[in-house]
């Protein structure tokens, strides 16, 4: 079975006919050929694949390309702006909240759903709020560092 | 040089990385994110046996569903593909090397070993299909733990190594029976030094691009060392090395998990070889899981002989390390000489005698995890030293203190008959109780014990190898390679600079702190310095990212191409300002007659008459290139002290890390933000183990821990901030006086952590306590269990 749908990724309508079954971060990957979304597990633990569907935060792994028919999605490479990074990036750019690389797309995502729940969060609800999104490599020290960062950019 | 060029040095300066913009913005590609035209999926059918004999296959349905191109079984692969090798090839050891092929052919030997792979058009087709494999499996008993498969009656895996054993190595020093028949105490432990995962977050996977026409395979592949995947590579496929282009993309952390080459590796090129097309293979983190290698797990039986004022006399160890169902690259130093030469560590101990039995269990096989080996002996000695200061009735630093090796600059040979480099362990030590006020801390933990509340205090003082290595060592303990690293440091016309290296860091930074090694010799502008690295195409052989070892010896090369072509410059200076080359000073990117710096030439100027050669010295070539192979002519031996403090939930057993402090000396730090960031990176991983982490298998061999839903990574809201100091010791040998900072902070902290623990649980009564620390076992071990 083949289900038309028009996602609008980063600003732009895509019309596609997919599988029902495709997740969200394969039409991403797959079909819109946005590969900034990583896929870093099976069982919606590492948060690696998260992105804005309509604003809000999602793990793309565990939303259905069909469910977001019709809706907004945004990746990360819809968050610069010509090439300069957006606040939440800026920050994680200054205050080294990144080393692989890997998470970072979803992690971007997170702490961007955390300041928009919570704008001015403690360090404590920092590591609360990133405690779905999983870094091997910075030991959130540094991450936390970035949302504060950010956090404070915004005040 | 001048004050002021000191303060605004970029050697030392925590300037932002130059790899983020492409990492923040999605622009960077790894390897499951490369697309080729035609390009087809593979998927692989693992065992689910932990052994078991395979009677047969019948892919018949799974050949003619939707999407599939073809399916391949062992008796595709064979004449085609050779054994996989292993690459460490320890002598006097009694070596046994059980034949690891890439698909199984009669026997499966671990729970994830791969017997047959699907090829399909997408990659969800080639999942469907993989149901519809039917392989016939005849059960066999399995073993997995190491002990136990090395007893009389285990269930034997490979006929070449009788009782499981792999190897039988052992290091010894000094008298260690007049150490234990003179000693005033002796303690002992047995140590479980449990299996972990390391967990990068990006899973492994390849692209192979084979062009039947020519014989070429370009392979996108997520490893810490292309060079030694195009060598391996090519032993194993018979591609011709000069065909073989090996490309290592952005990489997802890799903690030792992507040094080996493995069975997805070949199986995804044999693919693209039969079919003539692009093929991609990407794990999912459960099929990670179960087949990408693992790390520690030891059994380890500790003896320490002491005199009764806390000196240690001896130390005597029996390891069983578990290697799983095969030898993997490294496997065989990593238990022993990565780990028994460091058995005295930071401590002057007269008498050293380990045994270490690398035993083969019905588990996934077992590579370098961060630290190799280290960890393992670190938290060996940490923890004996704890015991010793209990049984004595000693603080714990104190019998640290009256055991440290005095301070040393230009080496100190060990019992174990290593030559550390250099060491002020006392120094990193002491500022690390400084920093957190060591008698407050005790004190405040005797008022919180007066009220029933349970405080901890761990202290661990660390030494490790890394920097890897002579390569003349390394032959001498049967590493199948060299571990020298080369740099081609490459002016343009324009004063712009491209530097190449063999190398290959992901994540680590050495885009970053290797421009402002040149930006600081030569002055160029950091912005103006590209550093390539992980396409074997286009750098020179190198071998490898991991052991510490980038900075530390690549980073050497990139030290001597980058003085190489000072020297030239200063030549060509003093051709172009009529003076003699002696008389030409350089500061701050300008060579200058002495005495005169307003006759200078910059060296953009320098570069621009190198590359039109108008005007050159007598017998200079043109061009303005260097490069260097640069074989080190000893490890590098970074150290520190690290202090953990935890309350316990008496009602729960629950710990909680109040408090982390790192004291770690690498050297002079190229980029302390980056070495800041290697530290918290490391002891995270390091209180992983200690907390939460372990790869659990069943007596069946199934490993319970097979997805991120069970196997415990550290999540940001179980940890404190790390708080990170350093000290200052250079290296004598390196032309920067640099040492290796990647695992440091995971060597030290496991046992912080687990001092603290122990020291928290003083009040109970309770025989020893497993890693990791689980609020259960905590709580079991404050009844008394």
């Amino acid at each position: 079975m083949i289900i038309p749908v028009t996602i609008t990724v980063n600003g732009r309508p895509c019309h596609r006919d997919v599988e029902p079954r495709l997740l969200l971060v394969h039409f991403l990957r797959e079909v819109a050929g946005l590969t900034g979304t990583k896929v870093g597990c099976d069982t919606s633990q590492c948060g690696a694949c998260t992105v804005q569907l309509d604003g809000v935060a999602v793990k793309s792994c565990t939303c259905l390309a069909v469910q977001a028919d019709g809706r907004a999605i945004t990746t990360i490479e819809g968050l610069a702006t010509d090439g300069r990074l957006n606040a939440m990036q800026e920050a994680f750019w200054a205050k080294h909240g990144l080393q692989c690389g890997f998470c970072t797309p979803g992690m971007v995502f997170a702490a961007t759903e955390l300041l928009r729940t919570n704008p001015h969060p403690t360090a404590d609800e920092i590591r609360h709020g990133l405690e779905g999104n999983m870094c091997r490599c910075t030991g959130y020290h540094n991450i936390v560092r970035a949302v504060q960062h950010a956090a404070g950019a915004s005040r | 040089m001048s004050a002021t060029r000191t303060a605004s040095r970029v050697f030392g300066s925590g300037i932002r990385r130059r790899e983020d913009p492409r990492l923040l913005t999605g622009t960077a590609r790894y390897t499951d994110d490369m697309h080729l035209p035609g390009m087809l999926h593979a998927a692989i059918v693992r065992s689910p046996h932990a052994h078991a004999r395979i009677r047969g296959i019948d892919a018949s349905r799974a050949k003619t569903a939707a999407g599939v191109v073809a399916v391949y079984t062992s008796a595709d692969t064979a004449g085609v593909l050779n054994a996989i090798p292993c690459c460490w090839l320890l002598p006097n050891a009694g070596l046994s090397i059980g034949p690891y092929a890439a698909l199984a052919a009669d026997v499966v030997r671990y729970v994830g070993e791969a017997v047959v792979v699907v090829v399909a058009e997408t990659a969800y087709q080639a999942y469907d299909a993989l149901d519809l494999v039917v392989v016939d499996y005849e059960p066999l008993p399995a073993v997995v733990d190491p002990q136990k498969a090395a007893q009389d009656g285990a269930p034997c895996l490979h006929d070449c190594a009788a009782g499981n054993v792999a190897f039988h190595w052992n290091v010894a020093g000094g008298d260690i029976d007049a150490a234990f028949t003179n000693a005033a105490v002796v303690v002992h432990e047995r140590i479980v030094q449990q299996r972990l995962i390391p967990t990068a977050m990006e899973p492994r996977g390849a692209v192979a691009q084979f062009v039947p026409a020519t014989g070429e395979l370009t392979l996108w592949n997520t490893t810490q060392n292309p060079h030694i995947v195009r060598f391996v590579m090519s032993l194993v496929t018979g591609i011709s090395e000069d065909k073989l282009r090996v490309i290592a993309p952005e990489v997802g952390g890799g903690f030792g998990s992507k040094i080996p080459q493995l069975q997805g590796d070949f199986i995804t090129v044999f693919c693209s070889m039969k079919l003539g097309r692009p093929v991609k293979w990407i794990e999912t983190r459960s099929e990670n899981y179960i087949s990408t290698t693992h790390g520690r797990d030891h059994v380890q039986e500790v003896d320490v002989a002491a005199t009764r004022d806390g000196k240690i006399t001896g130390l005597r160890a029996t390891v069983w390390a578990g290697m799983g169902a095969y030898l993997s690259t490294a496997a065989p130093g990593i238990p022993t000489i990565l780990h028994g030469l460091m058995l005295s560590g930071p401590y002057t101990i007269p008498a050293v005698k380990e045994d270490v039995y690398g035993v083969y269990t019905n588990t996934t096989p077992v590579e370098a995890y961060r630290g190799a080996g280290r960890p393992e002996a670190t938290f060996m000695l940490e923890r004996m030293m704890d015991k010793v200061a209990h049984r004595l009735g000693l603080d714990p630093v104190d019998v640290r203190r009256r055991n440290l090796i005095p301070p040393f600059a230009n080496g100190h040979t060990v019992i174990t008959g290593l030559t550390y480099d250099s060491g002020n362990y006392e120094a990193a030590l002491t500022k690390a109780l400084d920093h957190v006020n060591y008698a407050r801390l005790r004190a405040e933990q005797k008022a919180a014990r007066a009220q029933g509340r349970l405080m901890g205090i761990g202290v661990t003082t660390y030494v490790e190898i890394c920097g890897l290595g002579p390569s003349q060592v390394a032959g001498a303990v049967g590493f199948q390679g060299g571990l020298w690293e080369s740099a081609i440091v490459r002016f343009h016309p324009s004063g712009k600079v491209n530097v190449f290296i063999g190398a290959s860091p992901h994540g680590q930074g050495e885009e970053t702190t290797f421009a402002q090694v040149i930006s600081d010799e030569l002055g160029v502008p950091v912005n103006d310095i590209k550093v390539f690295h992980g396409d074997t195409d286009n750098t020179p052989m190198g071998w490898g990212t991991y052991g510490s070892r980038t900075t530390a010896v690549s980073g050497a090369a990139l030290a001597v191409a980058t003085r190489k072509i000072k020297e030239k410059a200063r030549l060509l200076a003093g051709h172009l300002l009529e003076a003699a080359v002696e008389d030409i000073d350089y500061d701050d990117g300008k060579f200058f007659v002495k005495g005169s710096p307003d006759r200078a030439k910059s060296i953009a100027e320098i570069a621009l008459m190198a590359h039109v050669a108008w005007n050159m010295p007598a017998g200079m070539e043109p061009g303005l290139e260097a490069s260097s192979f640069y074989d080190p002519p000893n490890f590098s031996y970074p150290f520190g002290a690290h202090v953990a403090v935890v309350d316990l939930d008496p009602e729960t057993g629950r710990v909680t890390l109040r408090r982390y402090v790192a004291v770690d000396d690498c050297g002079p730090q190229i980029n302390p933000v980056i070495v800041e960031g290697q530290v918290h990176g490391g002891v995270v991983q390091g209180i992983g183990q200690a907390l939460w982490e372990e790869a659990v298998y069943d007596d069946n061999g199934q490993l319970l821990t097979g997805s991120l839903a069970d196997y415990a990574i550290p999540r940001a809201d179980v940890l404190p901030d790390i708080e990170v100091l350093s000290t200052v010791t250079p290296s004598p040998h390196h032309p920067l006086g640099v040492k290796g900072i990647g695992e440091a902070g995971t060597i030290a902290s496991t046992c912080a952590v687990y001092n603290a623990v122990v020291d928290a649980l003083a009040p109970f009564k309770f025989e020893t306590i497993r890693m990791p620390l689980t609020p259960e076992r905590v709580w079991r071990a404050m009844q008394g269990a």
